[in-house]
């Protein structure tokens, strides 16, 4: 099985407060990156679903990172190159500021380049929390889609069985590849991927695996392509403009009320909360 | 942001300050970049967080029990390690040939650090491996590398350093454990007990290969008859078979820290495990006979300098914690605000807290950045292109080695104590985890080599030493250093640097005069001072490389809070801690000898 992993670096979520607006635009300067958490289960899913469990060093398909940005967020397409991913594309925007839709439009089109059986992404990036671009990648491209994947087991490469939570139980979809799935955190618990050679009783250890040191010296020989967003999409302009960002006010000081009777009143005609 | 290192500071002091990607254009480094470094840093950070630390507390917490004569461990012990010999971090720094990935030591050890930051008593299970392996690959034969190395660098044997007895701990030399040659000589037989090993027994591996200081019957005495044995807990029988080995655990030690590191009573050769129906622990001579303090000294130099980048490591962590609980406790309000129906400030606005912050950062970073600069100097005496730059950087290593332990374990130990008086009776609770960062670090001025022992080795002999020569070159250094700030031109600059300059020129009047004091009693009454004074102006020197860097590349660069940071500490260092050299120095000069006419009956 192929896999195409998108993949999204962010500032690093602990750092927020390191967070700076000025005149209406993000100052992205002296941030820590990270690979955005939804898509490393992402990686880590792709990972599970082309090897078999208990010898993941022998690789059962590829993996195929691909990235949008600058020269500098090679660096994550690396990283993920260390884990296990077989192959990196780094689509050049620069230091441009793009839109999930033009994220969406370009896949597409290196999807028909590439020709996956599976787009696996992640269910949505932490830094601006769209959750989008899986979604209109399925629409673009006319394939079945699954969001939110809790569990994923594999049949025979065909179809895959998505798990989904919901609301009191877990929703089982069929879904026959070529699909776009999204995963979900669950995704990395222990028994939650089984590709058609994993073991039943196999269980991974919880969470995303570690590039081992060896495995980040392989990593820099591993191929990483560059493409020009403009051969992906000949529209790049976003269809959303970021007019402001403003930081979320600081938290104002509490006041002491006298008792319930203030407390209400205070609630009804100041907060209007009830 | 991790609340174990600050990786913005890691990547300043490896890359803007050490420029450890130079050393790529080096043969031994030229398969590492600066991304290859990073990912490695990226991997520890991952693993120590989430493998080492959330089990620190309960290590801290269920202390290890002999049951059955099995040493019961919390369980999440062995899979953290395994995650640590699995992600080949065993062999980071080790060579290709046993499978090494060759980092340079400064980035292995920044690596390190995180586990030491995380779980001090769980990383102490690998230090101890690492320096084990390394001393056998220095020291040991081909078959002895095959024999134990390999297992090691896979994470199936540890290791172990078996120096101290209950009567023999500072006073190596009086070790009564003894090694028999067997009758064919390729063997021998150990007797005796060792106290305080730790690591000594466990099931977390395989096997354990014990390194031993033992006498061979009819040596010199003291230091210069001891010889280093690798002595197994398994060794191998006839046909392959398992053989338990006539090693035993006598009984564990209940520690006030560091905890989840195994410390334990052997002994060798009661004859609980007979072989061959005889009582003996057998061992493996490594080196040469009655060269065991040569060699097991390679494993205590690395373990100086990691047990200094430990106190730094838990200082540094401590730090962090106290930081976001001074930035998140509100309490009173700044001077001269009368309404008290104004919101409480948090307690990071007081000029008090942020001098116990400040003192903190000053500490830890400048530790982490002193142990970095010291395995640093490990890659220079390895590779540096010439003999002579090889050479200048061995002797620095050796009079920087007891400064880079003693240091760190008597400031971060107080850095420490300050992160608990930053979170005021929260921090003397157990609810919180700087307490226990404080109980681990306690173990520092203790351990492999005590304070005192460590003033000794400085003054009695690195400084001495080759007529004071590795002294000159540190001094020298910290000229250079000197020099550059001089040619910054703005006053602060310039005034740390005459600052500096006026305490080296003290320093080198001060030894001259003490070390021509003629009676070892007097010049060493105060080593511990001169240590301390030394160690300042270590610091002093180190403070003001880091700030050259920082004032260098804060104007091109946006976040400027980082390098303004540095400045700040800097200052810090200059003004509440360089002057304390001054008296230091004054007392040593004097030749006082209170301390060595005092009388015991006199207590
Ligand atoms: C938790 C822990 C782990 C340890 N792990 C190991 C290990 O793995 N392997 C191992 O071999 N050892 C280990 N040790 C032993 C440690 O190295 C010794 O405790 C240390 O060397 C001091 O020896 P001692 O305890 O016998 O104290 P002593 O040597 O009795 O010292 C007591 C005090 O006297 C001072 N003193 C001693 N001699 C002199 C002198 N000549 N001049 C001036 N002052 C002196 C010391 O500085 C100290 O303050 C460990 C110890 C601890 C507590």
């Amino acid at each position: 099985m192929k896999i195409l992993v998108p993949l999204k670096r962010v500032a690093d979520p602990d750092n927020a407060n390191k967070v700076k607006v000025n005149a209406g635009k993000l100052v992205t300067t002296g941030l820590e990156w990270k690979p955005n958490p939804f898509d490393e289960y992402a990686v880590e899913t792709a990972l599970r679903l082309t090897e078999n469990g208990t010898a993941t060093k022998t690789r059962q398909g590829e993996v195929v990172v691909v990235t949008f940005g600058p020269k500098d967020s090679e660096t994550t397409l690396r990283a993920m190159l260390g884990t296990g991913a077989d192959r990196a594309i780094r689509v050049d925007t620069g230091d441009d500021q793009i839109d999930g839709d033009v994220v969406a439009r370009a896949l597409k089109a290196l999807v028909e380049k590439e020709k996956p059986d599976l787009v696996l992404c992640g269910k949505q990036a932490v830094d601006g929390d769209s959750g989008q671009v899986g979604q209109q990648l399925a629409e673009y491209l006319g394939w079945p889609q699954a969001t939110f994947a809790g569990s994923i087991e594999s049949e025979g490469d065909k179809a895959l069985l998505v798990g989904r939570e919901v609301d009191g139980g877990t929703i089982k979809l069929r879904v026959e590849l070529p699909a776009v799935v999204s995963v979900d955190l669950r995704i990395v618990a222990p028994k939650s991927v089984k590709s058609v050679h994993t073991p039943a009783t196999h269980a991974y250890p919880e969470g995303v695996r570690f590039a081992a040191l060896m495995a980040i010296m392989a990593a820099k020989k591993k191929p990483l392509a560059e493409v020009k967003l403009a051969d992906l999409t000949s529209d790049a302009a976003p269809k959303i403009q970021y007019l402001d960002y403003e930081l979320p006010p600081a938290r104002k000081a509490g006041v002491k009320v006298k008792d319930v009777t203030e407390l209400v009143t205070r609630l009804k005609t100041e907060a209007k909360v009830v | 942001m991790s609340m174990l290192l600050s990786r913005r500071d890691l990547s300043f002091l490896l890359y803007e300050w050490l420029d450890v990607e130079s050393l790529t254009k080096r043969e031994r480094f030229s398969l590492h970049s600066r991304e290859t470094f990073d990912a490695v840093l990226s991997t520890c950070e991952r693993i120590a967080t989430e493998r080492f630390a959330p089990h620190a507390k309960k290590s801290d917490e269920e202390e290890p029990k002999l049951v059955d004569d099995v040493v019961v461990l919390p369980r999440e012990v062995k899979p953290a390690l395994a995650a640590f010999a699995e992600a080949g971090l065993v062999t980071a720094g080790m060579g290709a040939e046993v499978g090494g990935m060759q980092l340079p030591m400064a980035v292995e050890k920044a690596g390190f650090a995180y586990f030491l930051a995380a779980n001090v008593g769980t990383a102490s299970y690998p230090l101890l491996t690492i320096g084990a392996a390394n001393l056998l690959l220095a020291y040991g034969s081909e078959e002895q590398i095959e024999r134990y190395v390999t297992p090691m660098t896979t994470g199936h044997t540890f290791g172990t350093m078996c120096l101290s007895e209950e009567h023999a701990g500072s006073s190596v030399g009086d070790i009564s454990t003894r090694a028999v040659p067997s009758p064919s000589g390729d063997r021998y037989r150990l007797f005796g007990s060792k106290m305080w090993i730790s690591g000594g027994d466990h099931e977390l591996s395989e096997n354990i290969v014990h390194l031993v200081l033992a006498k061979v019957p009819g040596g010199p005495p003291g230091t210069k008859g001891i010889s280093l044995f690798a002595v197994p807990k398994w060794i191998e029988g006839a046909g392959g078979a398992r053989v338990r080995n006539d090693v035993s655990v006598v009984g564990l030690n209940h520690k006030m820290g560091y905890r989840g590191t195994v410390n334990a009573l052997l002994a060798f050769g009661d004859g609980k495990h007979t072989i061959d129906g005889e009582a003996g622990a057998v061992g493996e001579l490594v080196g040469e006979l009655h060269g065991g303090m040569k060699a097991m000294f390679h494993m205590m130099n690395e373990a100086r300098i990691t047990v200094g980048l430990g106190a730094a490591a838990l200082g540094s962590t401590a730090f962090l914690h106290s930081l976001a609980y001074a930035r998140s406790r509100p309490q009173g309000r700044k001077l001269g605000e009368r309404d008290a129906t104004t919101p409480q400030v948090p307690i990071v606005a007081h000029a008090d807290v942020k001098r116990m912050l400040l003192a903190q950062k000053a500490y830890a970073e400048g530790a982490i950045a002193l142990g970095l600069y010291c395995a640093n100097l490990v890659d220079e005496a390895r590779t540096a292109d010439t003999e002579e730059a090889r050479d200048e950087a061995k002797r620095l290593l050796e009079i920087l080695t007891p400064i880079a332990k003693s240091w760190p374990s008597q400031h971060c130990l107080e850095g420490t104590s300050l992160a608990i008086q930053v979170h005021g009776g929260y921090g003397y609770t157990r609810d919180y985890p700087v307490e226990r960062m404080y109980r681990d670090n306690r173990l520092n001025p203790i351990h492999e080599g005590t304070h005192g022992i460590q003033a000794m080795d400085l003054l009695g002999r690195k400084v001495p030493m080759q007529g004071g020569r590795a002294l000159f070159d540190l001094a020298a250094r910290m000229r250079a250093t000197i020099a550059r700030a001089l040619a910054v031109r703005d006053e602060g600059s310039q005034r740390l640097a005459g600052a500096l300059e006026a305490m080296v020129a003290r320093l080198g009047e001060v030894t001259a005069k003490v070390l021509g004091a003629g009676d070892p009693e007097k010049i060493l009454a105060n080593a511990a001072v001169y240590l301390e004074a030394t160690g300042h102006v270590v610091l002093a020197w180190t403070w003001l490389e880091l700030a050259l860097v920082a004032g260098k590349n804060m104007g091109r660069a946006e976040d400027s809070d980082f390098y303004r940071g540095k400045l700040a500490a800097c200052r810090y260092f200059f003004a509440y801690e360089l002057p304390k050299v001054g008296p230091m120095l004054a007392l040593v000069e004097s030749l006082d000898t209170t301390t060595v006419t005092m009388k015991d009956a006199w207590f």
